[in-house]
């Protein structure tokens, strides 16, 4: 019953996130600043996580196949290909529930608890596509611009490895990295990572927006929204793996 | 003039407002004063209409607000202006931001016009040479006067005040007073204070209702209050021994 009431309670404010925003100029202003927030301030995590994961799934491949038969260039395809497939989109929007959805969170929540939502709505704002419109604009427009850079950087890390340690030939890496290349593969992550900006900012909004109480709750609501919007990511993951790739 | 007729909230079993009924008048201080919990911060948010009543009228002028959708509410929350307990600036914009925000969203002015509107309105609270700071680097009292500044910048009809003194030095609490009296006349508002601070009552209550256990118990004005009999009023006013010193100077 508590889930039909918060599910309900969720669908409601996103109709308000999608009402007619009062000035375009001043949401175009918000927008710029959330995505220096959400996006901008999001690479340094995203290249660290991908140049160290993509170095890793070079090893692990890389040991995983020492049968002489199976090519070497083997490892350089299964790296493209779990970057491209899941690692740049699932796990990096999992990483990003943490840094990004965390802040949403605590950011609305605090807000809401100091009365600041309320002074917006004495103002006769609409506090809730105020707050959340730009988040998700900014969201959506960087997220697949993270995932590319997981991509490229992920792909770059493994090459790294192979030039600095010759676990497999940079040769063999390269062109394992260019055998039977599916374009489709990108396409399919970035569609997946447009649903998962959705999800974060939403989810995390959701329950910025309705906290109630004092730090302590803001907190806890905090720890909520990384939580759901994980488990939501990883659902909508299956379902969309699911649709795209069957 | 503000005027709620006979207006109920609950909250679960909670009854919280009961059949309160109560005239606000334009260009005077009203006061709403009772002891914490006695529902006088519902009815303040009832009115304003961040929470929705379950029975009664909220009148502004001819307008019953509560009737009104979420559009029609808009365009009376503009006539309104806010001071919040805990001043509710916005964090990450700076004191000029925060008071040019609703000129921003509501206004079609250019930049210097603003800045003027913003710099009118800081002068007639009293701040100077803080426009680039943020909230937090400002004192209680300070952003307090900042909220006043901002809820001013539209020229509002209606002027609420959430326990405007909270956490002030007695000093500062003054300053605050007066101001907000000030303003109420200079512009002729509907100003309605939400308050449990005695001097508050005394200083600047034009006309003040007593809330006790979410009922209207008494109305009248601050020199009505020091004469009244009603026993639960008594108590609330002369809680303090120095109040009943100076009611009782003989026996105290």
């Amino acid at each position: 019953m508590k889930f039909l009431e918060q599910a309900g309670k969720y669908f409601i404010l996103l109709s308000q996130v999608f009402a007619k925003p009062e000035k375009i100029g001043i949401y175009y202003k918000r927008t710029i600043r959330e995505i220096e927030d959400i996006g901008i301030n999001s690479f340094g995590i995203v290249v660290i996580i991908s140049l160290f994961v993509g170095a890793v799934i070079t090893i692990q491949t890389n040991y995983n196949i020492e049968n002489p038969l199976l090519p070497r260039y083997l490892v350089g395809v299964t790296v493209r290909d779990s970057l491209l497939l899941e690692f740049s989109s699932t796990m990096v929007a999992l990483i990003l529930a943490g840094k990004v959805g965390s802040s949403i969170s605590s950011e609305i929540g605090t807000m809401r608890v100091s009365e600041q939502i309320d002074a917006l709505e004495i103002m006769g704002i609409n506090s809730a596509s105020y707050l959340i419109m730009p988040k998700l604009i900014a969201a959506i427009f960087f997220f697949p611009i993270l995932s590319l850079l997981s991509m490229f950087v992920g792909i770059f890390g493994g090459y790294l490895l192979c030039v600095l340690t010759e676990v497999v030939s940079p040769a063999d890496y390269i062109y394992g990295i260019q055998y039977i290349f599916y374009p489709h593969y990108v396409s399919y992550a970035l569609t997946k990572t447009v649903f998962y900006a959705f999800i974060i900012v939403t989810v995390s909004s959701f329950h910025g927006y309705y906290a109630e109480g004092g730090s302590l709750e803001v907190g806890r609501s905090s720890t909520k929204a990384v939580v759901h919007s994980s488990i939501i990511v990883l659902l909508a993951n299956l379902i969309l793996t699911k649709l795209i790739l069957s | 003039m503000i005027e709620v007729q006979h207006i109920s909230k609950r909250f679960g079993d909670n009854l919280v407002l009961d059949d309160v009924s109560v005239k606000f008048e334009q260009g005077k201080t009203n006061l709403i004063i009772g002891k914490s919990g006695s529902g006088k911060t519902v009815l303040l948010k009832s009115i304003v209409g961040l929470h929705d009543i379950d029975q009664g009228k909220i009148l502004y002028g001819d307008t019953v607000f509560n009737a009104l959708n979420f559009k029609e509410k808009k365009e009376v929350r503009k006539e309104m202006g806010m001071l919040f307990q805990g001043a509710a600036l916005f964090d990450s914009f700076t004191v000029e931001e925060n008071v040019m925000f609703p000129l921003d969203m509501f206004t079609d002015q250019s930049q210097e016009a603003k800045l003027e509107r913003v710099n009118f309105c800081l002068d007639h609270v009293n701040i100077k040479n803080a426009n680039r700071l943020f909230p937090a680097e400002l004192s209680g009292g300070m952003k307090k006067r900042v909220a006043i500044a901002r809820a001013i910048a539209l020229n509002p009809k209606y002027l609420f005040c959430d326990e405007p003194n909270s956490g002030l030095d007695p000093q500062t609490a003054i300053v605050i007073d007066n101001l907000i009296k000030e303003i109420t006349e200079e512009f002729h508002i509907t100003t309605i204070v939400n308050t449990h601070d005695m001097n508050s009552v005394i200083e600047i209550g034009d006309k003040v209702v007593f809330i006790h256990e979410g009922k209207k118990l008494w109305e009248g004005t601050n020199q009505d209050i020091l004469n009244t009999d009603l026993r639960e009023l008594n108590d609330f006013v002369f809680a303090t021994s120095l109040a009943q010193k100076l009611k009782d100077p003989v026996h105290h």
